[in-house]
C-alpha cells in the first residue's frame, strides 16, 4: 500500500537506528504524546531495538483513556432512557463508567450502537426521526473537525433529533501542563503527527520556546517514529531545544485551515477535566451557545454526580510517562482488555493494551 | 482514535450538501467526506480519520524524506562501527 510500506522498510529503520546509536552518549527520557504512535512502538519492538539509554514514556494521546467517567456517566443514563439511541465509537462502549459500561447497559436492553464516522451517526438520525440519537463524541483535534461537521450538518439540515454528547481534549495545554510539573523527567517530545496534520505548527514552536524542551513531529509507521527519535536526540546531544517536522508528507506548518475552521464555527476552548490529570484551564472544547439546540448535556435533564471513582488502576502516572503499565499490580492479571480496571486497557491506543497486546507473554511471565 | 490512514480517490460527488469521495485503502473501497480537503482530485492520496480527509498527501515530500532517509547512514556504513552500536539482527524480520 502506498506510503505505508516504505515506512515499514527494515532496512531503512536498521539504518536510522544505527544512526541514532552512533549520536546518543547520555541517558534521555522522550515521551511520544500519541497512544497510536505508543502502539506502533511496542507492535514492532522498536523501544527494544534501540540503544539502552534511550527510555521511551507514553504520554496521554488516547481521548479515551483520558474521558472522564462522569461522562461515560451520563451517556450510560441518556442509553438507558427508552426514547434515545446513544452512538459512539467502539472503542468508547466498553470503558468503565463509575459503576459499569455501556456494554452492560446494552446488555440490559439499552439502544446503543457502535459507529465507525460521525456520518453514520448523523444517518442514524436522519432514519430513525422517533429516536432521540445521541452521539457520544470523544476527541483531540483530529477528530474535533469530524464531530464538528456533524453538528453543523445536523444544524444545516434542521436535524432536531441528533445531540452531540461530547468530551473534546486538546493537546498542548497537556504539554504544558506535563512540561511545568515539578516531576517531569521527559527531555523532548515527539508531536502527534493527525494532531498536527489539523492544527499546525505554531503552538508546539511555542512550547519549545516556552520551556526550552526540543519537540518533533512524528508520524505512525517505524520509520516516521525512529526518523523523530533520531532528531529529539541529535538536538538533544548538541544541546538544541528546537521545533522540527519530521512528518512533512501531511503536516504542513500552517495545517488544515477548513478543518479549524468548522472547529471554530461549531466550539470554543473552555477549561476541560482530564480523567487521571485533573482539571487543565482552556484544555478542551464544548459547542457554542449557537448550537446548544444539539448539546446534550443542554436539552437533557441529566442529574449524574461529578464522581471519579477509587480504583486501583495506576492510569493518572501512567498518562503523566511516570509509571509505566508492568509497574501496575493489577497489570495483565486483575486488569485485561476483557475486564479492564482503566481505560488504558479498553482504548485501542491505550498504553496498557498495547503493553498487553504485544508482550504480555514476557511481561506477564516475568511477574 | 487519531488513526488516520492514506488512501487513493477513485471518485468524487455531492451528496445534498457534503462532497463524498470514495477512497480505496488497499482492496477495500469507502466513502470518505472530502470537505477539508477541497482541492482533492480523483487520483490523490488523502489521509482519512473516521470518515474525513484530513489532507492531501503531499507526495514531492513523501519522495524527499524518503530518499533522504534511504541516503541515511550510508556513509557511515563503510566506516568501523563504534563500540556503543548495538547488534541490528532481527529487527528487518521484525519490521518487513
Amino acid at each position: 500500500m502506498k506510503y505505508l510500506d516504505e515506512y515499514r522498510d527494515g532496512e531503512l529503520a536498521q539504518r536510522i537506528i544505527r544512526e541514532i546509536a552512533r549520536k546518543v552518549t547520555r541517558p534521555w527520557v522522550l515521551m511520544e504524546i500519541c497512544g497510536g504512535q505508543t502502539h506502533t512502538i511496542m507492535r514492532y519492538g522498536l523501544d527494544q531495538l534501540l540503544p539502552a539509554s534511550i527510555e521511551l514514556v507514553h504520554g496521554p494521546g488516547c481521548p479515551v483513556c483520558v474521558t472522564p467517567a462522569s461522562l461515560l456517566d451520563r451517556a450510560i443514563e441518556l442509553a438507558s432512557r427508552d426514547d434515545v439511541t446513544l452512538v459512539s465509537y467502539g472503542d468508547m462502549l466498553r470503558v468503565p463508567g463509575t459503576n459499569r459500561d455501556l456494554f452492560s447497559a446494552k446488555a440490559r436492553g439499552a439502544d446503543v450502537r457502535m459507529v465507525y464516522s460521525p456520518l453514520d451517526a448523523l444517518r442514524i438520525a436522519r432514519l430513525n426521526p422517533d429516536r432521540k440519537v445521541v452521539f457520544l463524541a470523544v476527541g483531540f483535534e483530529t477528530t474535533a473537525p469530524a464531530n464538528a461537521m456533524a453538528v453543523y450538518q445536523a444544524h444545516r439540515e434542521g436535524l432536531d433529533n441528533f445531540y452531540l454528547l461530547a468530551s473534546h481534549v486538546l493537546v498542548p495545554p497537556a504539554i504544558r501542563a506535563l512540561a511545568a510539573s515539578p516531576d517531569n523527567r521527559v527531555r523532548g517530545f515527539i508531536a502527534p503527527g493527525h494532531v498536527c496534520t489539523v492544527v499546525g505548527c505554531s503552538d508546539y514552536e511555542d512550547l519549545v520556546r516556552e520551556f526550552r524542551v526540543p519537540i518533533v513531529v512524528g508520524g505512525f509507521e517505524p520509520v516516521d517514529l525512529l526518523q523523530a527519535i533520531l532528531a529529539l536526540v541529535s538536538m538533544l546531544e548538541e544541546g538544541r531545544a528546537e521545533f522540527a517536522n519530521e512528518y512533512t508528507r501531511t503536516v504542513s506548518h500552517s495545517g488544515n485551515l477548513e478543518a479549524q475552521r468548522i472547529v471554530d464555527e461549531v466550539f470554543e476552548v473552555a477549561d476541560q477535566p482530564w480523567r487521571g490529570l485533573g482539571e487543565i484551564p482552556q484544555s478542551g472544547l464544548r459547542l457554542r451557545s449557537k448550537f446548544a439546540a444539539w448539546d446534550a448535556d443542554k436539552v437533557f435533564d441529566l442529574h449524574v454526580p461529578n464522581a471519579e471513582g477509587d480504583s486501583d488502576c495506576i492510569s493518572a502516572e501512567i498518562l503523566k510517562g511516570l509509571k509505566k503499565p508492568t509497574d501496575c499490580s493489577a497489570f495483565g492479571c486483575r486488569c485485561t482488555p476483557e475486564s479492564p480496571l482503566g481505560a488504558p486497557m479498553v482504548s485501542s491506543e491505550g498504553a496498557c493494551s498495547a503493553y498487553y497486546q504485544y508482550r504480555r507473554h514476557d511481561l506477564v511471565a516475568l511477574k | 482514535m487519531c488513526l488516520a490512514i492514506p488512501g487513493k480517490v477513485i471518485s468524487a460527488e455531492y451528496e445534498g450538501s457534503l462532497r463524498i469521495g470514495r477512497v480505496q485503502f488497499g482492496g477495500v473501497m469507502q466513502p470518505v467526506s472530502l470537505d477539508f480537503v477541497p482541492e482533492a482530485q480523483v487520483g490523490d492520496y488523502v489521509l482519512v480519520h473516521v470518515g474525513f480527509a484530513i489532507a492531501l498527501i503531499n507526495a514531492e515530500e513523501a519522495e524527499l524524506t524518503y530518499r533522504a532517509l534511504e541516503q541515511m547512514g550510508m556513509l557511515q556504513g563503510e566506516l568501523p562501527q563504534s563500540e556503543e552500536t548495538i547488534p541490528l539482527g532481527g529487527a528487518h524480520e521484525i519490521l518487513g
